[in-house]
């Protein structure tokens, strides 16, 4: 019974370490083919490049206008989470520890925007930005990924701020503290959890979207990273180590992050289905 | 001032942001999509009002209506293969780090890694994997000395090289959403069964299932309307018109191409885009709401 047990574990850990090679390999691959020439890839794609020379990454970097993509992303990337973080804060915290009479309806008017795929809103949405003098500008982008992401961080945090205890504010405004001190340095310190899961949620799917950039921008100047991937891989399309070069350093940034915070990446991304 | 009058202001003044924000964002756009499906457009301005006569075509009139069904038909294909090979799988590399092997965290991280990068990246790799003569894919068959096929390139081969782009790089989060959910099971239930002698597979088909119908409900609801809304990858594989021949076309490459033209076609069709926009949104709603209420029916009678 135990040794049968022990073989069966043996067996299933052998598959999960088929099934990581099956994940890493395709990555791997990508990685070892960004150092190699057309020739070297088309005669031996499974071997270890003859060198490690960064020929193709260097030809990415003075090429193309790849830094350019990537600022644009780290810009409105950094500039929407910011936002719906702060938005959704103040909105949460209103909320979550004030009681008046409209706060049902105005937390299911955030909540409604959870079940609508806003993608199915983009003619509107053209339409809107182009009323604002926002199509093409990165402005008019980074105000779409807030109102994408508002929902769930407003879920999010008003779910947490309730489960803070009314005697912490009430001790605060004893001491004569006002409404914005006892909100900024009593209660929100202690959100601080909360937030990075409400920040890494939106950051994940706004630093990878592609659809509202292919709509909204189309100066090149002002791509972001994954759109600006698509002009590169059509320019280069007979090079393939540029291209695999191109394609591993897009994915560099977001995957040393991850590594670095994979723990929290996972239950930020996941927040959202697990109760 | 009054405190009252104080605090109500302060409180509009924490709404306020998130509440424009919203309202010229999401709530307004989302009403307007509903009154343009009825107008005919002129550039990007709606023109006349023409009843339902945009409804009507792309649902029974040519040349949309035949693209239209053929979309959803494909669309449906998605998600019944996502469900079954995606999820089926996510299940079982659940379960197997469910046992809390050494290095399950590893692999746990290393299963999610694919789901944070990009559709755009992870499209293009497997675009030059599937590459015909140059691609890692046909070097591997030729190796064991298969002749592949030009998989994107094919019609009978496409649409089914796409999805299992899909399942590669998603099937981390099915996995782990099913492992949250087997890891609320109580040791006692899994060690009561165990005592009797199930075994793993008695474990995963009729004691660890039903218990995990709330994860299932989830996973589901995700697929459907993942899949019903499918785009990024299709449209960097097989680029705006689903080639070949439409073999891979989808009811959001479809809307793409309506709304804002293609290579080939070239024209904005505000009209006929909102129609489908409108068509797909009651679609995902009815659907996943009828869809929803089955599930949590059956989460309740396990």
């Amino acid at each position: 019974m135990q040794h049968g047990e022990r073989g069966k574990n043996a067996l299933i850990q052998a598959l999960l370490i088929l099934n990581a090679v099956i994940m890493l390999y395709p990555l791997a691959v990508m990685v070892l083919s960004a150092f190699k020439t057309n020739a070297e890839l088309f005669a031996s794609p499974f071997a270890l490049p003859e060198s490690f020379a960064p020929a193709n990454f260097s030809r990415m970097w003075s090429e193309t206008s790849f830094l350019r993509y990537l600022g644009n992303s780290v810009l409105i990337t950094a500039a929407s989470v910011a936002l719906i973080v702060v938005f959704g804060t103040m909105a949460a915290y209103a909320i979550a520890r004030y009681p008046f009479r409209l706060s049902a309806a105005v937390f299911l008017f955030f909540l409604s925007g959870l079940m609508v795929p806003l993608k199915l809103a983009i003619i509107p949405l053209f339409i809107q930005l182009n009323a604002l003098g926002l199509i093409d500008t990165r402005a008019g982008l980074t105000l779409i990924y807030v109102a994408m992401g508002l929902p769930s961080a407003v879920f999010i945090m008003t779910g947490f701020l309730r489960t803070l205890p009314a005697e912490l504010e009430e001790s605060a405004r004893i001491e004569g503290a006002s409404e914005l001190r006892t909100m900024l340095a009593i209660m929100l310190p202690l959100a601080r959890p909360a937030m990075v899961i409400a920040a890494i949620q939106n950051a994940v799917p706004i630093w990878n979207d592609f659809f509202f950039p292919l709509v909204f921008i189309s100066t090149d100047a002002l791509k972001t990273l994954p759109q600006g991937l698509t002009v590169f891989m059509g320019e280069y399309n007979t090079d393939w180590g540029v291209l695999f070069a191109g394609l591993t350093l897009s994915a560099l940034p977001i995957t040393l992050v991850y590594i670095a915070l994979s723990r929290q990446f996972i239950a930020g991304l996941t927040q959202g289905a697990i109760k | 001032m009054s405190s009252r009058l104080r605090l109500n202001v302060w409180i509009a003044f924490l709404l306020a942001p998130g509440l424009v924000v919203m309202t010229l964002f999401v709530a307004a756009p989302l009403l307007s999509s509903f009154r343009y499906a009825f107008y005919n457009f002129n550039g990007v301005l709606p023109d006349t009002f023409i009843g339902l006569a945009n409804f009507r075509d792309v649902l029974f009139e040519a040349p949309f209506a035949a693209t239209t069904w053929r979309a959803l038909g494909h669309n449906a294909i998605v998600f019944a293969a996502l469900m079954i090979t995606q999820n089926g799988l996510a299940y079982l590399i659940a379960f197997a780090l469910l046992k809390s092997l050494p290095g399950h965290r590893i692999h746990q991280t290393i299963v999610f890694l694919p789901v944070v990068l990009s559709a755009v990246i992870v499209g293009f790799l497997w675009k030059l994997f599937f590459h015909p003569l140059f691609g890692l894919v046909n070097a591997a068959l030729a190796i064991i000395g298969i002749h592949g096929p030009p998989w994107l390139g094919n019609e009978s081969t496409a649409l089914g090289s796409i999805i299992f782009t899909n399942a590669w790089h998603w099937v981390g989060f099915p996995a782990l959403i099913f492992l949250a959910g087997m890891q609320r099971i109580s040791k006692e239930t899994l060690e009561a069964a165990r005592i009797d002698g199930a075994t793993d597979r008695v474990l995963l088909t009729s004691i660890i299932w039903p218990l995990v119908a709330p994860s299932t409900t989830i996973v589901a609801t995700l697929t459907f309307i993942g899949s019903f809304n499918w785009f990024e990858l299709p449209y960097v594989m097989a680029g705006a018109t689903g080639s070949p021949g439409g073999a891979t076309d989808v009811l959001g490459l479809y809307f793409y191409r309506t709304a804002f033209g293609s290579a080939s076609s070239g024209l904005q069709d505000f009209g006929h885009g909102s129609a489908l926009a409108v068509l797909m949104f009651l679609f995902l709603a009815i659907t996943s709401g009828l869809g929803l209420r089955y599930l949590r029916r059956r989460e309740i009678e396990a």
